[in-house]
């Protein structure tokens, strides 16, 4: 394994430098319809699942068939993915929000060969590569963060708890049968770089202890001050501590006051906090972005704790279907669900969906909780 | 011959949903085989032993990552994260694998050929795993060691005209949704604008000088396809203030059965026929609609414009022409103080490549001036506006104060009334008071 060097010279660093250009021009990567038609669409018609159909002024007509995948890919399957693309699509694609893969035809038969084409491939393990899907009044692929295959601070893996879920509603992705559209998220610790906050169900792991305090190297490791500041409920205070006769600038912890955020982690690796009982997931349910009929609005928890069970969350996954069934089963066409819930009511979503109402539904977080209590004679028994 | 025995994760090999341990497992092989004559930069199994740390974290129910460490480019602070494993010695591949941050190209189209590119950047000179894509939107590229950084980004930028994005406390990769490119929701051009934002603040991208993250996003229609009025500080979406355009003879399309409603979002199961006055009239949210003797009226001045009508009759009813964008300020998800919906800042602006979108990036600047001076370290906008009041931001951002900017008027009287608001002033004299006022 030699080191090749592309160019980069290490002891004149400035030479040829190329800095801030910023990101490729999107227009060289527009399909030619798109950038013939760019601004100038009409209307779009789904035509079956993970089929759409885009008009434009000009008559023009372009077909989009959208797949799922893991959003880990590796450049192998990368590689296949433009494989499919120059086949069919004259080498352009393009990845969505939620991480699907769309391929842009000029023809409807063109199109439905490839669905039929993308269905038929699978890993040697035994799932699809490319399922066609995630149209529409369905569920569609979960966005997601990175968990145990790269994350120092989550409090379950990502990629494997969406595979589960995924396995689990598979069927919500390739059909269109539910009363609005499901928007499924996962964050494996509460920073939320996946920001699941406002999805209709969301998996969020969560960590229930509070930080250890590796006492004899924190000070080396951190800025006390900056691990101080770093608690939003002010449980951890600066002190000073004895360890055989050795002194050791050090923090202290208030327990009772943790929420288990993480935050303090982050900024002092000698503050670990994750822990196989004490780490789980907690799922959360009714948030929505668009402004459609209601307002954007934010996730509940419903579900304050499911263990972590690797490899494929079995409580987990039931009590997701449980919730999307009860939706399904109850809803009107269009209503979200979390609208859905606002209008039977909580306490009648606890009851259809089977859930069980526990002290840590209560919301008791500063300002925010207060918004949360019920102050009104107006609900149901 | 995989290199560890991973029993847990084979279990999520089955199944439909595309599985990744699958895929990383072709990976192993291809490197294995490396039929190509790759000389590989970093040790060729490292899939393998990524895999293997895993398998273990399944095992232990932790991750066995650690922190990061300053790792990075020449002269940038962000778009790398360094990442090391806590068990080199068992998995010696991944022992050294840090995250770099490519920008992603404004909604997320791509040719094969660039495509082709970065994989084959990332199998020479990394582990050959990615996220397609992470989460505030970049390429992700999985997993490489410190001396592999520099070249890779010689490469990104002399080989394939592209950057790296944001991580830190700085601005990061801002986002778009498709917008014009092949929706006819797209109020106005959201890649355009995303591609000069982006360009506009490298300095900031790449350079941290914030009190924490900071994140652009761009929607192109009140259908908010990237999320951005919950996940960005800074939130474009697109809107209108004309009239919604009706096809009059579309609508009969609709009501007679011919076209299916919701562009057939909901043909997977049978909800009967269509009925305009249930599905529209009804569930329009400022109840402005009316469907009398075949004819579809809109009161628009009473529109709120939340799309609801135009999804579900796209080919009756398209958006107004005098289109521009509203901006939402201080979205963030809960850490530290709560989850945060972005507030609007200002109702309307005409988004307008012909002055480089001065008025949006006018807002942007005074916002970032008082956000620079006065948020605490890691405190986001939408925190620093709780703390400061959101009148102290519509101030910096030197828009007008507009009823629109509320759910409602305050509840409590406490207002912080200032010395200027006040005939005479706060100045007054005690020994004065006291001539009328005796103790
Ligand atoms: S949400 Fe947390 S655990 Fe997950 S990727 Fe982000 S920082 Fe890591
Ligand atoms: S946000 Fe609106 S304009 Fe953008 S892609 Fe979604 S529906 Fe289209």
């Amino acid at each position: 394994m030699a080191f090749i060097s592309s160019g980069y010279n290490p002891a004149k660093p400035m030479e040829n430098r190329i800095t801030d250009i910023g990101p490729r021009h999107f227009t060289d990567f527009l399909p030619p319809v798109i950038k013939k038609n760019f601004g100038k669409w009409l209307y779009h018609e789904i035509l079956e699942p993970g089929v759409l159909m885009h008009k434009a002024e000009s008559g023009d007509e372009v077909y989009t068939v959208r797949c799922g995948g893991a959003r880990l890919m590796t450049v192998t399957h990368i590689r296949e993915i433009c494989d499919v693309a120059d086949k069919f699509a004259d080498g352009h694609l393009r990845f969505t929000t939620r991480n699907n893969i769309e391929f842009m035809l000029e023809s409807k038969d063109k199109a439905l060969e490839l669905k039929k084409y993308l269905n038929a491939q699978k890993f040697e393990g035994g799932s699809y590569k490319f399922p066609v899907g995630g149209t529409g009044a369905g569920v569609t692929n979960i966005v997601h963060t990175q968990g145990w295959v790269h994350c120092h601070t989550p409090a379950t893996d990502a990629s494997g708890t969406v595979k589960a879920t995924m396995d689990v509603v598979f069927e919500e992705f390739q059909n269109m049968r539910l009363p609005a559209p499901v928007r499924i998220s996962m964050a494996c610790c509460l920073n939320m770089c996946g920001a699941v906050h406002c999805s209709d169900i969301a998996i969020l792991g969560i960590h229930r202890k509070p930080p250890m305090i590796d006492n004899k190297i924190l000070d080396n490791l951190c800025e006390v001050p900056l691990a101080v500041a770093a608690c939003p409920t002010g449980a951890i205070r600066p002190t000073k501590i004895e360890i055989d006769g050795q002194k050791y600038n050090t923090v202290a912890v208030k327990e009772e006051r943790c929420m288990f955020c993480g935050n303090c982690y982050t900024m002092c690796p000698a503050m670990p906090l994750a822990d196989k009982e004490g780490d789980g997931i907690a799922l959360m349910v009714g948030g929505k972005i668009s402004n459609r009929i209601t307002k954007p609005a934010f996730s509940k928890v419903v579900v304050p704790f499911i263990p972590n069970e690797p490899p494929r969350w079995p409580t987990m996954t039931a009590v997701i279907k449980k919730i999307l069934d009860a939706y399904s089963a109850d809803a009107r066409k269009y209503e979200r669900l979390g609208d859905w819930a606002t209008r039977i009511g909580w306490e009648r979503f606890f009851e259809k969906c089977d859930l069980e109402f526990s002290e840590h539904l209560i919301d008791d977080f500063r300002d925010p909780a207060y918004y949360t209590w019920r102050q009104t004679t107006q609900f149901k028994f | 011959m995989a290199k560890h025995k991973t029993p847990l994760l084979d279990q999520l090999e089955s199944g439909p949903w595309p599985s990744f341990v699958s895929d990383i497992k072709q990976e192993c092989d291809s490197r294995a085989k490396n039929e190509k004559g790759i000389e590989f930069q970093i040790p060729a199994d490292c899939p393998d032993d990524l895999l293997g740390v895993l398998e273990l974290s399944y095992k232990d129910g932790e991750t066995h990552w650690k922190h990061g460490g300053i790792v990075g480019v020449f002269g940038y602070g962000g778009g790398v994260i360094g990442r090391y494993c806590d068990q080199p010695e068992m998995f010696p591949g991944v022992a050294h694998f840090h995250t770099v941050r490519v920008n992603q190209p404004s909604g997320k189209f791509y040719t094969t050929e660039f495509l082709r590119q970065l994989c084959d950047l990332w199998e020479f000179r990394g582990s050959g795993l990615t996220n397609m894509h992470g989460a505030t939107g970049d390429i992700v590229f999985i997993g490489t060691t410190t001396p592999q950084l520099e070249e890779i980004f010689f490469e990104l930028t002399h080989n394939l005209n592209t950057d790296l994005g944001g991580s830190g406390s700085n601005l990061r990769t801002p986002a778009t949704c498709m917008g014009m490119s092949r929706c006819e929701f797209a109020c106005y051009d959201t890649q355009a604008l995303c591609y000069d934002m982006t360009n506009e603040y490298q300095d900031e991208l790449h350079r941290p000088a914030f009190p924490y993250k900071f994140k652009f996003k761009f929607d192109g229609c009140p259908n908010g396809c990237v999320a951005s009025i919950a996940r960005s500080d800074f939130s474009v979406i697109g809107t209108w203030r004309d009239a919604i355009r009706i096809d009059q003879k579309a609508v009969a399309g609709y009501v007679g059965g011919e076209i299916a409603p919701n562009a057939g979002a909901h043909a997977g199961r049978d909800w009967g026929k269509f009925d305009i006055q249930k599905e529209v009239i009804d569930l329009c949210p400022s109840e402005c609609m009316s469907y009398e003797g075949g004819k579809l009226a809109i009161n628009d001045k009473e529109c709120v414009r939340c799309m609801h009508c135009i999804n579900t009759m796209p080919q009756a009813l398209r958006i107004g022409n005098d289109r521009g964008a509203s901006i939402f300020v201080g979205a963030k998800a809960p850490i530290l103080d709560g989850a945060q919906m972005g507030s609007l800042l200002v109702p309307f602006v005409k988004v307008d490549a012909d002055n480089e979108y001065r008025e949006i990036k006018d807002v942007v600047e005074g916002i970032w001036d008082l956000w620079m001076e006065e948020g605490k370290n890691r405190e986001r906008l939408g925190e620093t506006m709780k703390r400061m009041g959101f009148n102290k931001i519509i101030e910096a951002a030197g828009v007008p104060f507009d009823s629109r900017q509320v759910q409602e008027p305050r509840t409590n009287p406490y207002i912080f009334w200032k010395a200027e608001d006040v005939e005479g002033g706060w100045d007054r004299d005690i020994s004065d008071y006291r001539k009328r006022h005796k103790l």
